[in-house]
């Protein structure tokens, strides 16, 4: 169903960056879990997972309940526990970061709980009693693994339109291989669909091989779930040149397939969110000697986390702050990025270029937003490109809702998670009441 | 500087920490590393009747991942040979002659209590530790427990030893009685010196809910065992204290049940204990343990300025009072300090499931906050709140003079309206 996987790929050079525990580690953590009342760990997590209780469950043994304490949150709990930015949510926000010991380790027992429930085949959920209803689903993300799952266990039919080969989205083609690689990744699409009654069809480009009205004819309602689009480029000289590329795609690359990098001793990269963190980590963990991140702002105003930012500059990664490029280049292929100082209000400075010479540079400034087709129907607003939405997903159109990266600009899986499965409720809700279509 | 020097009883210890008659005192190998480590003395593990033991013979009862927060065995006395005990206790005595080696004994008839007494004190015991304790195995055949249960067998058997006795005799009292006074006094009726308790508590550790045999298993049964180690320490102090406070009673304590470190020791001795006596600590980790409740003990004494133990002995006793005395009219209230609170809420939790519903969450804030006038200070709170020093039980003035439950019912005192009745 989706595409298979090389053996060898270039993330596979990456070990995991946090350990898993063993069942001693984990009981003795769990054991320190104060079981708040009302848990500020529970109200940092976009899915609302029932954290105390989990943690309670793996203390006593009963890993069992606790997974699926986690899964009835959260379907996504597994990948969720290796690539949420815990360090801002749930562990940010745990009562011990005010007192003198250490926060609990609530990523790393989440993982405890889920992969155990991977290795011991547990399922939790069952489709539920055939509806008749028919939902379709663009993308094969996170929001619509979410939304997915949760429609079939109220028994409503659903189909995904997947434009890649891949299954699964960012989460198999786009997180940082440390957190978690892309055949995992693919192990938590596959335990999803598990459930049952998920037609996925790869390859169907929504607006091409399938039309919107096609789709309002054929289901009851549709969830948009399709991510951001291609990375945005800066609009310089040079930005075609071998050796360019953006870095959502060539992380797909890094994850997807085993790329030729011997030859590449010098990366530049440019921007400075978490994609642009994850591009310098990656690269300067795949043997690049030297990397330079470039990025307009400074430390205080960057969008990418602190906690990445110390890792990437710990492990070698170098920071132009206040800098942009300004022209790209090389014969065929790049060899030098030229850079300009800017003020505080990001105007270049005079006299103040420089120059870094590359034989890779990775844009990672942002993504274009693939909405323009829904502007086409009447009900739906874009905005910044974005979908609105209300909070329980409805576009505003009858039969039409959405979740994910393609309404909140791009945030983390969690919050895709958690906007697929409450899309799918608002869903369920109005195909029982005749609601919203 | 602080003398940890006791007398119980007669019997003089360069520190209270002894070790009880139990597995870690079975041999004079294991009482010479002891000694070596720092203890003040050892009861050598139970002389007497000839036994055979049984595998396993020990269980653990976890408590939020604490191992061994309480203990139990089923073994028996000792089942070495009687000669190779007294050749070893000789040896050590030898080896350490300030350390004082109390046996303790269990047998049937007044001829093999006589016969056994002369010999331990030949081979040097300085006292003698009757174990009229032991809950399981040995009461079956009419010792152990079983005398400890009878005030008269008790006082008989006492008798005997005393008699036969030229070393001072302590009486081990077992727990498993309603009221431990009547089988203190029994003990000084028959002469005894001194009293050590508690012996172990009758129970089960634990149940294999996969085997469905009770813990600890031996083939496909079990039985029940004695009781020990950290949990049991509140009903040990309790029946050390009752005995403590007994005027009629009067004699020396060696204070036995949970002692894991200095500060249990220095909770026996304030109620009534001279000396100390350890088993499942040093089970669980070894004779090492007793440095720390040596210099913790030593440092307990100099910041509360005590110079000698005999200063702190029953220091509490006089506090430890019939609820029908306790002072009616003395309140308390919680006062959290938001500085300290980390925002966990378990107070929170706590009082309204488990109290009287005063505590309450406070919009935009994680720091609760405490209805006063409903709150009727009973801790629990404090209890529960893992920020050291956050939660304070406060004194409210309220105007009401002291007054006792006795002094309110047989002299109409005035006491205050009832709190958190809602």
């Amino acid at each position: 169903m989706s595409a298979p996987l090389p053996r060898h790929r270039s993330e596979t050079a990456f070990e995991d960056f946090k350990l898993p525990l063993l069942r001693g580690d984990a009981i003795a953590e769990a054991t320190r879990c104060l079981f708040c009342h009302d848990a500020p760990c529970v109200q940092a997590c976009p899915t609302e997972i029932d954290i105390p209780q989990f943690i309670r469950k793996i203390a006593s043994d009963n890993v069992r309940s606790s997974a699926k304490t986690i899964f009835e949150a959260n379907i996504l709990g597994m990948s969720c526990a290796r690539v949420c930015p815990v360090e801002v949510l749930c562990v940010g926000a745990c009562v011990y970061n005010q007192s003198d010991q250490p926060p609990i380790a609530i990523g790393k027992l989440q993982r405890y709980a889920t992969d155990r429930a991977y290795e011991e085949g547990w399922k939790f959920f069952d489709a539920g009693e055939s509806t008749g209803k028919s939902v379709a689903l663009l993308g094969a993300g996170p929001a619509s693994l979410a939304a997915a799952h949760e429609l079939r266990r109220f028994g409503h039919a659903c189909t995904i339109f997947e434009k890649r080969g891949t299954i699964g989205g960012l989460n198999t083609t786009g997180v940082a291989p440390y957190k978690m690689k892309s055949d995992r990744a693919l192990s938590e699409v596959e335990w999803i669909l598990s459930i049952g009654g998920i037609d996925v069809k790869t390859g169907v480009t929504v607006g091409e091989q399938v039309s919107l009205a096609e789709l309002e004819r054929e289901y009851d309602a549709i969830f948009i779930g399709i991510g951001l689009g291609a990375d945005s480029a800066l609009g310089i000289q040079g930005e075609d040149l071998d050796g360019v590329h953006g870095a959502v795609e060539w992380i797909e690359s890094m994850k997807l397939k085993a790329l030729d990098l011997t030859q590449i001793n010098r990366a530049v990269i440019i921007g400075g969110g978490n994609t642009a963190l994850d591009a310098a980590r990656e690269t300067i963990g795949l043997g690049i000697r030297s990397v330079t991140m470039l990025y307009r702002g400074q430390r205080e105003v960057m969008s990418g986390y602190a906690h990445e930012l110390h890792a990437a500059v710990a492990e070698g990664v170098s920071v132009e702050w206040q800098a942009t490029a300004t022209a790209l280049h090389g014969d065929d292929r790049i060899s030098q990025v030229a850079c300009v100082r800017l003020d505080e209000h990001k105007r270049p400075i005079s006299e103040s270029e420089f120059v870094i010479a590359a034989d890779l540079v990775l844009m990672a400034i942002g993504q274009s937003k693939l909405t323009s087709l829904f502007a086409t129907l009447p009900g739906i607003e874009i905005a910044g490109g974005r979908i609105r939405v209300d909070a329980a997903g409805w576009t505003g159109r009858p039969r039409w809702f959405a979740g994910g990266d393609c309404t909140n600009g791009g945030k983390e899986v969690v919050n895709a998670a958690a906007e697929g499965k409450r899309a799918a409720q608002a869903i369920h809700a109005s195909l029982q009441e005749g609601g919203h279509g | 500087m602080t003398d940890l020097s006791t007398n119980t009883a007669g019997i003089h210890s360069p520190n209270p920490f002894w070790l009880a008659s139990a597995p870690p005192a079975n041999s004079g190998l294991q009482v010479q590393r002891a000694f070596e480590a720092g203890w003040g003395g050892a009861v050598w593990k139970t002389l007497g009747v000839a036994i055979q033991n049984v595998s396993s013979r020990f269980g653990g009862h976890t408590v939020h991942g604490v191992r061994g927060a309480g203990f139990s065995n089923i073994e028996l006395i000792t089942d070495r040979p009687l000669d190779v005990n007294l050749k070893e206790i000789a040896q050590t005595k030898r080896l350490f002659p300030r350390n004082p080696i109390i046996v303790s004994l269990m047998c049937e008839s007044e001829q093999e209590w006589r016969d056994l007494i002369n010999r331990s004190i030949d081979a040097g015991a300085d006292g003698l530790e009757l174990n009229f304790g032991c809950p399981h195995g040995m009461c079956e055949r009419g010792m152990g427990s079983a005398v400890g249960q009878e005030p008269k067998l008790n006082e008989r058997i006492t008798s005997w030893a005393v008699r036969h006795s030229t070393v001072p005799v302590l009486v081990k009292l077992t727990p498993n009685v309603s009221d431990i006074v009547p089988h203190g006094l029994a003990a000084k009726r028959g002469g005894a010196h001194g009293v050590s308790l508690i012996n172990t508590i009758k129970s089960i550790i634990a149940v294999d809910i996969d085997r469905f045999v009770p813990e600890p298993r031996v083939g496909a049964l079990s039985t029940n065992g004695g009781y020990c180690g950290a949990a049991v320490k509140p009903i040990a102090l309790h029946m050390v204290a009752a005995l403590a406070r007994e005027k009629s009673f009067g004699l020396p304590i060696s204070g036995i049940g949970g002692v894991a470190n200095w500060r249990d020791a220095v909770e026996f001795i304030l109620l009534g204990a001279s000396t100390v006596q350890v088993c499942t600590e040093v089970m669980l980790r070894g004779f090492g343990v007793v440095e720390d409740m040596v210099e913790g003990l030593q440092e307990y004494m100099r910041t509360h300025n005590f110079h000698s133990i005999t200063e702190m002995v029953g220091k509490a006793v006089p506090a430890f009072s019939e609820w029908g005395d306790l002072d009616l009219n003395y309140e308390t209230v919680a006062k959290i300090d938001a500085s300290k609170c980390i925002g966990c809420q378990l107070c929170v939790a706590a009082c309204h499931d488990g109290a009287h519903q005063c505590i309450h969450p406070v919009e935009g804030s994680r720091v609760p906050t405490i209805d006063e006038a409903e709150c009727v200070g009973c801790n629990l709170c404090q209890i529960v709140c893992p920020a050291e020093g956050c939660i304070q039980m406060v004194k409210v003035d309220n105007g009401y003079a002291s007054t006792s439950w006795n002094e309110h019912t047989q002299e109409g005192a005035l006491i205050r309206p009832k709190k958190g009745v809602h």
